[in-house]
């Protein structure tokens, strides 16, 4: 899921100053869950633009945004308000606010969130990033956890100098050291031998310069 | 010379540390070294340490090689991808810098430009490999070098480390990948130090202990707090405390107030009086204390 955070409002408005008239997108999916661009935030977003002098001539709730044909299909019902709005705000992340872009080529897009990271749903409206989709999956290694994600500098073969005594992170204590929990879990499967291998450099690049993945029927 | 030799005749080896400045006036920097001439095998030289912006570790060792001082560079991983890392140490080599301490590196947020990316492109075990491949005369790819380093490596290791088998288990990867001889995290806990030396006696590499000068009862509590794997012993918290406490008296009364760098000077030279029968080497990191160094060396009979 992406998890994605609202923007401050004083910088959505210095965004849209020139345009008074405005149409918002959500989405059903990721951030309807993460409650940032719902039918309730878009309705909520609506009631403080129009108390900041502006006037929301309609929303979609798109699903879900990040599907180029189908918010095309599903803005086309919404024509008329499109037609009178200067602007549109997205309230979904950053992939849903560039496909608002391609399906409203000749509309001026704002992002109206700011895109955090791939992430779990621990418990409702608690989330946290586990995979950073780097492309070349090791955590059979580590027996599922993500040392390339969870430890702040990605190392590969074993922990920093920064573990805490409480075994957290140096460079956020709040956060559990990602090597003391793959340790953990290798000692408690009798494989901590695992670790003694020298992990080979990733490649920072597996897909070299794939943005694109066509799958089923494309050539 | 470098490093190895005395390493490998097993002598038992001196190394004391050294921090660029933040700025363009080395002079001081390069005055602190001379502290060292003549009573240490080698000087680090460290690297954007605590990640603070400053003046390059190979510069520094470039001019310390240049009056006749031997250099560690030491390299982090933060900064620079491989196509850098491995660069810097085929530079490190043509400048006749001939020994590198490779390190993870402290993570930006800590120091003073919080907002810069970090790299982390290889880790220390990887860098490691990587400098050893260029001794062998091939980059990380395998291509064949035209001219080739012979660099000693150096890595290190926090004996306080929590879970220490974590630690220990890199260092053996570290050793595998190349490394030559071992630099410790700060140690004031003989105790604890002997039963690490112990857990690591199947590792063959020499290892130096680290010794952190302390300056007062402040810094003490500050590390223990804040600083993971390093633990000073009450004792000494306490002796820094009384130090620091006749120091303010003997300012009030007019006096020269030493007595805090007396008891640092003390405590350092029992430390490594403690330590020598445990390990290889002792690697003196005095934060600008430098004129210090050749006290304690004295009173430890070095």
């Amino acid at each position: 899921m992406t998890i994605s955070e609202p923007k401050p409002l004083e910088e959505i408005l210095e965004s849209v100053a020139d345009e008074k008239k405005l149409f918002l997108i959500g989405c059903t999916d990721c951030a309807t869950v993460v409650q940032v661009g719902g039918e309730p935030q878009l309705l909520e977003w609506k009631k403080t633009l129009e108390e900041n002098g502006h006037e929301v001539t309609g929303y979609l709730v798109g699903e879900p945004g990040c599907h180029v044909l189908e918010l095309k299909r599903q803005l086309r019902e919404h024509q008329a308000e499109l037609d009178a709005a200067d602007g549109v705000v997205v309230f979904s992340c950053g992939t849903g606010a560039q496909v608002a872009v391609q399906a409203l080529p000749k509309k001026r897009v704002h992002p109206g969130t700011n895109t955090l990271f791939l992430g779990s749903v621990q418990r409702f409206g608690q989330f946290e990033q586990l995979c950073s989709a780097c492309g070349d999956c090791i955590i059979d290694m580590t027996l599922g956890i993500c040392p390339v994600t969870r430890c702040a500098k990605g190392l590969l073969n074993g922990p920093c100098g920064g573990t805490s005594a409480e075994g957290k992170c140096e460079v956020n204590v709040e956060v559990d050291c990602a090597w003391k929990l793959i340790y953990d879990q290798l000692l408690a499967a009798g494989a901590v031998d695992r670790l003694k291998k020298i992990m080979a450099v990733k490649n920072s690049r597996p897909h070299p310069g794939k943005r694109v993945l066509a799958r089923g029927g494309t050539k | 010379m470098s490093l190895r030799p005395h390493l490998q005749a097993g002598e038992f080896v001196v190394t004391a540390e050294v921090g660029p400045p933040k700025g363009t006036n080395i002079e001081g920097c390069l005055h602190e070294a001379e502290f060292f001439r003549g009573r240490v095998h080698g000087v680090n030289v460290t690297d954007i340490q605590a990640a603070a912006m400053r003046v390059g570790s190979m510069v520094i060792c470039h001019l310390l090689k240049d009056k006749g001082l031997e250099p560690v560079l030491q390299m982090v991983c933060r900064d620079r991808n491989r196509l850098a890392l491995q660069s810097d140490l085929l530079s490190a080599w043509v400048l006749g810098i001939e020994n590198v301490l490779c390190l993870t590196g402290d993570y930006p947020t800590l120091g003073d430009h919080p907002g810069a990316k970090p790299v982390f492109d290889l880790d220390s075990v990887s860098l490691l490999q990587a400098a050893k491949g260029l001794n062998e005369g091939h980059d990380m790819m395998g291509n064949a070098l035209d001219g080739k380093p012979d660099l000693c490596l150096g890595a290190v290791v926090t004996p306080g480390g929590n879970p220490v088998e974590m630690q220990i288990i890199k260092l053996e990867k570290k050793v595998e990948a190349g490394a030559e001889f071992i630099q410790t995290q700060a140690i004031y806990d003989v105790e604890q130090f002997a039963a690490f030396m112990d857990k690591v006696k199947h590792i063959k590499v020499p290892i130096l202990a680290g010794i952190v000068l302390l300056k007062s009862a402040g810094m003490a509590r500050y590390m223990n707090q804040n600083v993971a794997g390093v633990f000073v012993p009450d004792a000494l918290v306490q002796k820094m405390a009384e130090a620091g406490k006749a120091d303010k008296e003997a300012k009030a009364a007019g006096q020269k107030a030493d007595n805090q760098v007396k008891t640092s000077i003390e405590i350092a030279a029992d430390l490594i009086g403690k330590l020598k029968p445990l390990c290889q080497g002792i690697h003196l990191m005095p934060l600008g204390w430098d004129a210090q160094v050749p006290p304690i060396l004295d009173a430890a009979g070095l």
